[in-house]
This record gives C-alpha cells, structure tokens and sequence, in this order.
C-alpha cells in the first residue's frame, strides 16, 4: 500500500477569494489565491482556518475539487454549521482565509495510476471525485473511469454541466447520475438508493479489478463499501472517504 | 503564533461558557465514522486479541477471555484529527496493563494492528498506566462494526486515529516503525492538546 509521503512541515498560508462559483441553490465554489501553493494530488484536502475580529478561531476541512495547479473548494453550506455559512454566503471577492495543506496521502488517484478506477459519490461527497476527474482530462488520461453520483434530486446534482461536458470530450469517463427523491421522467431508473443492481449496471466487474474510492455521508458510504464487498471487490482496493454523522 | 488574519463578518459561535477544547477542535453531539476502507466484520467465535513480543513470543486471548478479563468503565473526551471532539463518552474495556502483565518486553514502541489491515504506532508509555484499553462496550452497548467493534483500541489522550478500530493485536517494538495515517503524512504522536496534527507540527 504505497502512499504519498509528505515531507516537511504544513504552514499556514494567506489565501485571498479570486472567484466564487454558485454550484447549486446549498453549494458555492471558492477559486482560492494562494501564494507559492506546491501542487496537490486529487482527492487530498486542506485545513482552513477562520479568525474572528476578537481572536476567536475555527477550523474545518475541505477536499480541493481542482487539479494540482490551483486551489479550488466546494463548500456544501449545512444547516446551522458554524464556518459552512460563512463560506458559501459571506466570503467575498478578496477577503483572506487561512489554508494550510495539501493533506492526505491515501483517498488519492495519481495520473501514473493503472487500474481502471470506479468513482461512488453521494451529495457534496463528489467534490474529491471530481478534482479526480479533472486530474484525468488535465493528464489526457485514457485510464477508463466511471462516476456513480447519487444525488436527491437533480437540482442538487453539483457539476452537472462540466460532467456531461466532460463525458462528451474526455474520452473512456462515464457518469451516471442516480436521484433518491425526485428524477427527471426521462429516467428510466426512477428513484431509489443505490443498489447492488446499479453497480451491477454501471460499475466495473470486480474481475477488472478497479479501484474504488467512494465518499459522501457515513451512512451511504457504509453502505456502498458493503455492497462493493459484497459484489466481490478486494476491500484493499476500496477507498473510502466519509463526512458528517 | 502570531496574530490570525481576521476574515471580514467571521464571528463564529458565541462561546462564553463553552467547555475547555484542544487548539482547532470544535464540539460534536454526533459520533461521526472516519475509516480509510470498508468496515470489516469479525465473527465473535474466531476473533482474538494477540501481543506479539520483540522476540517473536505470542499471548492470545479469544473473545470469551477477553470479556472475562476484569473491566474497566472509563468516561473520557475523544478528540478526532479531522476537528471534532465529542465529550464524555463511556466505554468498558480492559486495561491495556491487564494484557502486559506476563508479558516480558523491553520495547518502547507499539505498533497496533487491525482486522481489515490498518495500523497505528503508539509510545508503550502511553499505553500503560491505565491510560489505555481494548474496548468492547460503548455507551452500555456492543461497540458496532463502523465504530471499530467488535473491539478497537481506546486511547483518548492521543488524536482519535490512534484508537484503532477492529485491533487485533499488539506488536512490540524495539524502534518506532509508522502506521496507516502515520507513513500518509499524519503525525507520528498526535498529541491533540499540542495540535500534533500532520508530520512537522
């Protein structure tokens, strides 16, 4: 189980908002200046700190949903959150922020990666799937990847827009968008949790071997990773990322 | 540390009378899950707990002489790196002493291993001393499988990574070798009191 090694210390570093993107009605994009950032792997994250005027401090992680070559998180607000609010609704166009990072060495996908890869999101959980998605097209990677995004509804989908553009131009990536509460009536699945008969119709054989990362809610990825198991995949090659209670 | 960079209309939560938190921390009523893979499942009838000696010695305890082994009921505060922390959880487990007793060592360093692969590094210092314990029950209940049942390691004064989960067994160390999160650019301690997030804190 080879991992990134990260070396030295992680400092601080004064980031300004360049650019703000309003993703759907709960979730906002926030293109981050940083200073000297050294690059980061898809699917690692960053510590972002917030100093009140009285010296109060927070803290909170996000995934980078960029490739390596800039910094760019996608804040998912959450009912009565204490840092979330601020991110998606106050931070303006130049305000600081601290960020310290890259973090993690193991929920990553690198380029030189082989193994067809297999991408399971549920809600805000595609934000790391995604900076994996686009570290493939930033690499021209032929590696063949499938997203399984699972979303209540449509509306809440995040990146919906880039993803169907990227299915057309980034050759060998399929998405497939799966609705638990409300589905376009094109949709022949209708609406439903994810199932054993959805990765069955849209994931890899565990024959190919793929690599698995799955993130989104503790209850859904605990429930993926079983049926992945399940299914028949090495559980060594199922990586997991999970947020919330 | 100097002085932060104020944000513009970041107040935060009002926190006057707010319990005393390690640096960075935030308070969670929830128990939120944080696994690197999915959870195994142990049948209890061929689940065992080992210490594995420097020299290569093996003590073995099975689940029905685990749970014979005298118990402690320990209420402590667990502090998880990704920045909550959860205060006066209950647990019941045995003493991490309790296993040592027989145990002839002249190791300073504990590498803990767990059902499904994962490891964590822990000082034996800071294991002893009842500092430390298997745990089996949370909150009056089996621990569950996604919180690391049917037994995980419960080390609260260190960041909450190295509790480990579905742990098997302990190996001892004459020199420090690092874990799962410890080779992935996490701290080799982990001291949450002194923010001991990531290598080089």
């Amino acid at each position: 189980m080879a991992r990134a090694a990260v070396s030295g210390r992680l400092t601080w570093r004064v980031a300004r908002l360049a650019e703000a993107r309003e993703e759907t009605a709960t979730a906002r994009t926030l293109v981050l200046d940083v200073p000297d950032w050294p690059g980061h792997l898809a699917g690692q994250h960053v510590d972002v700190r917030l100093t009140a005027e009285d010296g109060y401090t927070a803290q909170r992680s996000y995934s980078l949903a960029s490739a390596a070559d800039r910094v760019e998180l996608t804040v998912q607000r959450v009912l009565d959150g204490e840092v979330s609010p601020y991110l998606t609704d106050t931070f303006k166009v130049g305000d600081p922020i601290e960020v310290r990072g890259p973090v993690g060495g193991w929920f990553v996908w690198r380029p030189a990666d082989t193994a067809p890869v297999l991408l399971v999101a549920g809600g805000s959980g595609v934000v790391p799937l995604m900076a994996m998605v686009r570290a493939r097209g930033a690499a021209a990677s032929r590696i063949p990847f499938r997203l399984l995004y699972s979303t209540r509804t449509p509306d809440d989908a995040i990146y919906s827009e880039e993803l169907a553009r990227r299915v057309r131009d980034d050759h060998g990536l399929d998405v497939v968008h799966l609705y638990t509460r409300s589905a376009p009536p094109q949709d022949k699945r209708g609406i439903g949790r994810l199932s054993v008969a959805d990765l069955a119709a849209w994931g890899w054989p565990p024959e190919f071997e793929p690599a698995c990362f799955v993130c989104g809610p503790t209850g859904f990825v605990e429930a993926v990773a079983d049926l992945l198991v399940d299914a028949g995949h090495d559980p060594q090659r199922i990586k997991t990322e999970r947020f919330g209670g | 540390m100097g002085k932060g960079i104020v944000s513009p209309g970041f107040a935060g939560r009002r926190r006057a009378e707010g319990p005393n938190l390690p640096p960075g921390q935030y308070l969670t009523e929830d128990f939120p899950v944080l696994s690197a893979g999915p959870t195994p499942r142990i049948p209890l009838d061929t689940w065992a707990f080992e210490v594995i000696t420097e020299s290569g010695q093996r003590h073995r305890w099975s689940w029905d002489e685990l749970v014979a082994l005298p118990a402690d009921d320990v209420t402590v505060d667990i502090h998880c790196v990704t920045k909550w922390s959860k205060l006066q959880t209950q647990w019941r487990g045995v003493a991490i002493d309790t296993f040592l007793e027989d145990v002839e060592t002249a190791a300073d360093f504990v590498l803990a291993h767990s059902y499904g692969g994962y490891t964590t590094n822990v000082p034996l210092d800071d294991l002893l001393d009842g500092q430390a314990w298997v745990a089996y029950q949370y909150e009056g209940e089996p621990v569950t499988p996604e919180h690391g049942g049917p037994a995980r390691l419960l080390v609260p004064h260190l960041y909450f990574w190295k509790s480990a989960k579905w742990v098997r067994g302990l190996q001892m160390l004459l020199e420090d070798e690092p874990g799962f999160w410890e080779q992935a650019g996490y701290h080799d301690y982990g001291d949450p009191w002194r923010e001991q997030r990531y290598q080089g804190d």
